[in-house]
């Protein structure tokens, strides 16, 4: 490759990434030489921001490829890069003023580990060839192990790290034993040469297709924590400090999604399949179908048993990814739409949720559920914007998690043959969720304060809630804004 | 913003006046905005009444949100529109409410603000349900009721409110998600929840398997909500264990939306496969009038056998729906209507009865004759009115609905009848041996009659009462176009 190859691809298309980048070593450096941990929050913050301007300037443009296709940009990539910036800038704000405890400890910053996940994530998604997929997601998970274990005099983060490191490592060899398999099948890395490779396969090599997809599945379930590499999500979630549990369950989750979309919907939806009408992508998601049936039953079932705020969103998180499983089984014209708006509005009300519970954690040092009680006299609006997260987590109407699911409903029962039986499990166990999220709401309203004192809100973190309940509230009632936006 | 727009969203302005004008002020005045905030909706809904006797038809539709997949579009509008039906519904549930609010004012004391604030959203939910023309919309407004009547029932109830409310919950959560996949089965073959669109589709599709299935769902997720046995039990609960003033709305009008949903969804989309539920429809009705009128006979506690009362007349309205014709529906609609307003009064004299005794148990309860004659005959009106005095809705309703089922299934109109005598027995004894009964057990000898304040709400809903019994024109002149289009879709 000469010079003129190289600059004559549309760098400025890179724009956002090259931002998150220098924005991660100024901040590295400046941790480095002054460690004043404000800063660097403000220095995230505005090269977050700055990243956005970018991005949004890109808004309608036509898909463009640098690097033969390790990078591209198309326009999935531009709507989930926006869910993963706006997703980490509200997790930015939460920290900006808040003090914890067991992170002042340690020397080390969490800002530019944040942003290199950030990083990994972003490359996730705008990514069409394997290796760099794989880049970006080894760089959004090693950032992920370090930042859940740095708060390291704290006994759960340790453990919380240590079981996500090795379920973690155990998950990347699975997914690379999948890969190996699509490899060998077609003698390519890029996606759309492994789709057109695919499309021809010999008969013969078909079920070396389907082991590929399913032992490929498998590995890549342990970033979106589904089953079976669920286990390690309520133990790091606890782990973890609260911002960074809503950065895993909400950004890193987001670019898992898209990792899963990009990866089969490309490799495995042209080739014509083991039976005659069926392609292998069709075939063998019945698998990832009964895979969301054990996550959504797991998920809400066990939740209920928790008391511990942290675990029990864990939980809840698990369920929520077994619900995202769905429009990957019914597959059709506006699934990616479907796993889009859902991820949005998951990211409004699980962001604002986890911002309350970080205010209460740092009011009570602890995580208990009891630390709800009388919230609704200590702080009238507190309170009211927990119900608002709460119920459109439930997926009651006039949220944007109402919106959301009935999408998913939607994609499960108009697709060819309809999917009742996912459907009616989603359903019904969306009801059984509502037990857990109406007990925090019994909480907050029926039992008597634990403590009378004020509860102290920093500022920033009010401009977090006020976001995301916002999101959640306008997504809900005009779905429509998010959905004219998505179909450009 | 339309008329429609305004009356569904009038119970907001209460929700803010509450919200803004009472912070830290005393429980009196926020009972006084209260009071202001409930007569809001009650004049606008009257003021749609009035306009509608005009033109007949009230609408309204905008454009809200839709979706582009392959070959088809799926398309949700904001669309509101009324009938006889819907707005009789609509202004049963603003008088209600706001009687509900004028029983409050005694019986919470407990942080009243939070109790209205919550009411004001069930009245919204309730009344988006009954002026929605797509099942879109009904389905947002149906469950957004369910968060405002959890905490109702849970946190100012009594003695197991939680568990009443959480069997709420999950009930009416069950219930919901066999209607929103009824719904989303629909809307994705039809690629519009209209009503009027739907039934214009599937009457082109003719695909009979489909809409048995379709029907089967909205008979389970009504039947959860009207109820019918075996999916009751929530209910009951809901009777004993939730305010008065909550089971008044709850029994006066949240019930009704079963009545109304399997009219509206069932006949009203399905004319064509409906008639296949009619034997259906019948036994259960039976089994509910039958069912219902028994344990209503040997309950101890005032509030379980007004609850029984009422899974017994909810027999009736199946019955009536399970005719098919004209008189039919028409009773299952005055039933409706009818069992509001009674139901109504009932729990609004069980909540006075609990502020002067503190108990139902009709164990304790005896001889109030003498201490308070005017409850004790208030109590006797509403029970006569319920066992079906001619004079008085109960008598219409049953009639027409007997009519109607006689017509078309005699055998379970002939059975049906025993109900009808039970419901005698039940509310007679109830009733008599709260009043007279034996003066031993009689503690409460010095309670107080019903005070004249008390009397207002009492008044209008037995005027209402007596209005529908005596001259049944004054609503059935509402019900006719309804009752035509419900007919005429299946053909007579």
């Amino acid at each position: 490759m000469d010079l003129e190859t190289l600059l004559s691809f549309q760098w400025g298309m890179m724009a956002p990434e090259f931002t998150i980048l220098i924005t991660g070593v100024i901040v590295s450096l400046q941790d480095l030489f002054y460690g004043k941990k404000r800063l660097s929050n403000w220095l995230a913050i505005i090269g977050i921001l700055l990243a956005m301007v970018f991005l949004s300037a890109q808004y309608q443009h036509v898909p463009v490829s640098i690097l033969y296709d390790t990078y591209v940009f198309d326009q999935v990539s531009f709507f989930f890069k926006y869910i993963l910036l706006m997703g980490t800038l509200l997790i930015l704000l939460m920290t900006s003023t808040s003090r914890d405890e067991e992170t002042e400890k340690v020397r080390g910053d969490f800002h530019y580990l944040l942003l290199a996940a950030l990083l990994g994530g972003m490359i996730v998604v705008s990514s069409a060839d394997i290796i760099t997929l794989y880049a970006g997601l080894e760089l959004l998970s090693i950032s992920s192990y370090i930042l859940v274990g740095l708060r390291k005099y704290n006994r759960n983060a340790n453990e919380g790290a240590m079981k996500y490191i090795i379920t973690g490592s155990l998950a990347s060899a699975v997914t690379l034993f999948g890969l190996s398999y699509i490899y060998g099948l077609t003698g390519t890395t890029n996606l759309y040469d492994i789709s057109r490779e695919m499309s021809v396969i010999d008969t013969q090599l078909e079920p070396l297709a389907v082991l590929g997809f399913v032992i490929t599945f498998v590995g890549l379930t342990f970033k979106i924590s589904t089953v079976p590499f669920h286990m390690w999500t309520p133990d790091v979630y606890q782990g973890a400090a609260t911002p960074i549990t809503a950065f895993l369950s909400v950004v890193s989750k987001a670019a898992g999604f898209l990792l899963l979309i990009r990866i089969f919907v490309a490799a495995f939806t042209t080739e014509p399949g083991l039976s005659d009408d069926l392609t292998v992508y069709e075939y063998a998601i019945g698998f990832a179908g009964v895979l969301a049936a054990i996550t959504m039953i797991i998920g809400n079932t066990v939740a209920l048993r928790q008391r511990n705020m942290k675990r029990l969103f864990a939980y809840s998180s698990i369920a929520h990814a077994g619900y995202l499983l769905i429009p990957l089984v019914a597959l059709s014209a506006f699934s990616l739409e479907t796993i889009w708006f859902y991820l949005l509005a998951y990211m409004w009300m699980n962001i604002g949720a986890f911002a309350i519970i970080h205010v209460l954690i740092q009011n009570h040092q602890t995580e208990d559920i009891s630390m709800f009680s009388g919230l609704y006299q200590r702080s009238p609006v507190l309170a009211l914007m927990m119900t608002l997260f709460l119920a459109s987590l439930a997926g009651i109407p006039a949220t944007a998690g109402f919106i959301g699911k009935f999408n998913i409903f939607l994609g499960a029962l108009s697709a060819d043959p309809a999917h009742y039986v996912l459907a009616a499990i989603m359903i019904g166990t969306t009801v059984i969720s509502y037990v857990y999220y109406f007990n925090i709401l019994v909480q907050m309203y029926s039992r008597p304060k634990a403590e009378s004192s004020p509860i102290q809100v920093p500022k920033a973190l009010w401009l977090t809630i006020a976001i995301c309940a916002a999101g959640t509230l306008v997504f809900g009632l005009f779905p429509n804004l998010a959905l004219q936006f998505f179909s450009w | 913003m339309g008329l429609l727009s305004l009356l569904l969203f009038s119970p907001m302005i209460g929700l803010l006046l509450i919200s803004i004008l009472t912070k830290n002020s005393d429980h009196k005045s926020i009972h006084r905005y209260a009071v202001l905030g409930g007569i809001i909706p009650l004049v606008i809904s009257w003021v749609a009444y009035i306009q509608f006797q005009g033109h007949n038809q009230l609408a309204e539709r905008v454009s809200w949100f839709s979706y582009q997949g392959g070959q088809q579009s799926f398309v949700i509008d904001y669309e509101l529109a009324l009938n006889g039906f819907r707005l009789a519904l609509i202004l049963l549930t603003t008088l209600i409410v706001m009687l509900a609010i004028l029983a409050s004012v005694k019986q919470i004391t407990k942080n009243p603000r939070l109790f209205y604030q919550w009411l004001f959203v069930l009245e919204l939910g309730i009344l988006g349900v009954f002026a929605s023309d797509n099942m879109f919309l009904f389905f947002f407004f149906f469950e957004l009721t369910l968060i405002p009547m959890f905490f109702l029932i849970g946190k100012w109830g009594h003695v197991e409110r939680e568990e009443a409310a959480y069997k709420y919950v999950i009930y009416n959560g069950l219930g919901s998600a066999v209607l929103l996949i009824a719904i989303v089965a629909v809307f994705a073959q039809a690629g519009t929840t209209n009503f009027e669109a739907v039934q214009a589709y599937m009457a082109q599709r003719d695909d009979m398997a489909f809409q048995v299935g379709v029907l089967i769902a909205f008979l389970v997720a009504f039947g959860v909500k009207l109820p019918i046995i075996p999916l009751h039990s929530w209910m009951v609960s809901v009777h004993v264990y939730a305010p008065p003033a909550v089971v008044m709305i709850h029994a006066g009008v949240l019930l009704k939306i079963g009545a109304y949903g399997l009219l509206q969804f069932g006949s009203g989309m399905f004319p064509d496969a409906f008639p296949v539920f009619a034997v259906t429809i019948a036994v259960l009705g039976l089994i509910n009038l039958l069912y219902g009128a028994f344990l209503a006979l040997i309950q101890d506690d005032l509030r379980k056998v007004f609850a029984y009362a009422s899974v017994s007349h909810m027999g009736i309205i199946l019955l009536g729906i399970a005719g098919m014709n004209t008189a039919g529906y028409q009773g299952a609609i005055f039933q409706t209507i009818s069992h509001g307003l009674i139901s109504a009064l009932l729990f609004y004299l069980v909540g006075i009865l609990i502020l002067r005794t503190g108990t139902t148990n009709l164990k304790k309860l005896g001889g109030m004759w003498t201490a308070a004659p005017v409850l004790s005959g208030l109590f006797l009106t509403g029970a006569l009115a319920g066992l079906g005095l001619p004079g008085m809705s109960g008598f219409v309703s049953e009639f027409m609905a007997f009519v109607g089922v006689f017509e078309q299934l005699p055998l379970f109109g002939a059975v049906g009848v025993i109900g009808i005598i039970l419901t005698v027995v039940y509310f007679l004894r109830a009733i008599l041996n709260m009043t007279f009964g034996d003066p031993r057990k009689n503690k409460y000898e010095k309670m107080a009659d019903i005070g004249k304040g008390e009397l207002f709400p009492a008044g209008v809903l037995v005027a209402f009462i007596i209005l529908i019994g005596v001259y049944p024109d004054s609503l059935s002149q509402l019900l006719q176009i309804t009752l035509e289009t419900l007919v005429t879709g299946m053909g007579g």
